[in-house]
């Protein structure tokens, strides 16, 4: 269980870490936390050529407000964006689920970013991403391009960034906080073990009490993390009951693709993620109306 | 493959030593610094035994290369003795109350119970059992462990 060798260097800005990805070549890699990467390479399921360190790169760790985005550099602890006030306030979905990412330890190593580019398919940083629609930012020695959550994760752990890109920051939308609420829920082993399935929801209501707009996603019921669509779509501008959630949940097997591992078959895990998702958009409608906090 | 100089200050006292970039902070502090308090049990980052406290905070020694920890702040088990090396109040409390036995994984659990008081001195019972959510004990069971804490923020408190 010992990594195979590898260089190492420890760079001290964007620019810097983009110029070393581009002449490292195609098995050179970002090491930020290394709460995922560090087992890999201790299994030898990894074995990058060249690891650049990005740790005392600044400029890539804070969490900020524009407009109406939160941004989230990518270098941004787990540990401090869940203990950020601004995150709790703004973005109280992402704090929630934040709490599920593995345990004290590894948070506080573990980064905003590095769970993005892993993009495991049960992991909660990613489904937030996808919920939201969060704007994914990329540099490289070619310059800086954006990439939409729903175009950056590409399957099991891959995602569409090119080998020479480092991942700068995630733009998370706010949205207007009148008649807004979200809902987290997750079904794993053991508390903060990786999600057998998992699901993230925020809704606005109307003065009625009526849905003027859902987002849903869920995952580890597909390869990546997973919008909900047609859900979304036969809910919008109903009143949200529970049995007109339980029936669009139910109606998702066509989306799904499960996989069977030695912790759950793939027809439990596509079962426990249509209850997660009703659950969470029960709890995104109730928090709405203020009768949930 | 490279190698390099790598220099911590562990427990307070600097030290330094050579490493291959593959060595992991836990198999430096033990094979190369002689600081074999902590332990190595899964070394993929999911018993906890090696937990170390790294600039004020704890983290797994092994899911960390020693040299990305060139420059840091280290402290270990062996440093949270008192200044005429007696026991400190934590690990007198699991001797206490018998909350270790086979002895393992306690060098990561006084770490991590350890930096929990230091951020909240009164923790109630869930959130000692979150602290030590990440770290695996075969043995007691946890309940004493819990036990211990519970004690030490008690006797810490009265003292104070
Ligand atoms: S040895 Fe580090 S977590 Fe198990
Ligand atoms: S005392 Fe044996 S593993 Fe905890």
């Amino acid at each position: 269980m010992k990594a195979a060798n590898f260089d190492y260097v420890r760079v001290a800005s964007i620019n810097e870490a983009c110029q070393a990805l581009a002449d490292g070549g195609e098995d050179a890699r970002i090491i930020a936390g290394g709460q995922t990467m560090i087992p890999l390479m201790a299994m030898r399921l990894a074995r990058p050529s060249l690891l650049i360190d990005i740790n005392d790169v600044s400029e890539l760790a804070g969490i900020t407000v524009a407009g109406d985005h939160l941004i989230i550099r990518a270098g941004t602890r787990q540990a401090d964006t869940l203990a950020s006030e601004v995150v709790k306030s703004q973005l109280p979905l992402l704090a929630d689920a934040l709490s599920h990412v593995g345990h004290t330890q590894t948070r506080n190593r573990g980064t905003i970013g590095g769970s993005l580019v892993n993009a495991d398919p049960s992991a909660e940083i990613p489904l937030i991403a996808q919920t939201l629609d969060a704007t994914i930012v990329a540099q490289s020695t070619r310059g800086q391009r954006t990439i939409a959550a729903g175009d950056f994760f590409d399957s099991a752990m891959a995602t569409t960034l090119a080998p020479d890109e480092c991942l700068v920051e995630a733009r998370f939308p706010i949205w207007p906080s009148e008649n807004t609420g979200f809902g987290f829920h997750e079904v794993s082993i053991r508390n903060s073990d990786y999600a057998l399935a998992a699901a993230a929801a925020q809704t606005t209501l109307d003065e009625n009490g009526n849905c003027l707009r859902l987002s849903i996603a869920i995952c580890g019921a597909s390869p990546a993390p997973l919008r909900l669509i047609n859900v979304e779509q036969a809910l919008t501008g109903s009143e949200l009951s529970d049995n007109m959630i339980k029936a669009a949940c139910a109606n998702i097997d066509d989306l799904i693709d499960p996989q069977s591992d030695v912790h759950a078959d793939a027809a439990y895990r596509g079962r426990v993620a249509k209850v997660v998702a009703a659950r969470a958009i029960g709890d995104a409608r109730d928090r709405a109306k203020g009768i949930l906090v | 493959m490279s190698e390099h100089k790598i220099t911590l200050t562990v427990n307070g006292r600097e030290m330094s030593g050579h490493a291959e970039a593959r060595l992991t902070l836990v198999d430096f502090l033990r094979d190369v610094l002689g600081q074999t308090g902590t332990h190595i049990g899964c070394e993929h980052g999911v018993c906890g035994a090696c937990s170390v406290v790294m600039d004020g905070k704890p983290v797994r020694s092994c899911l960390m290369f020693a040299v990305m920890a060139d420059g840091h702040e280290i402290t270990t088990v062996e440093g949270l003795e008192g200044p005429n090396g007696e026991l400190s109040p934590l690990q007198d409390a699991f001797w206490e109350n018998h909350a270790m036995q086979c002895g393992y994984c306690t060098p990561g659990m006084l770490i991590a119970t350890h930096t929990l008081l230091q951020e909240n001195p009164d923790p109630d019972e869930a959130e000692i059992r979150e602290a030590i959510g990440g770290n695996l004990c075969r043995c007691t069971g946890y309940q004493q462990i819990v036990e211990a804490v519970q004690m030490a923020a008690k006797k810490v408190q009265e003292a104070s």
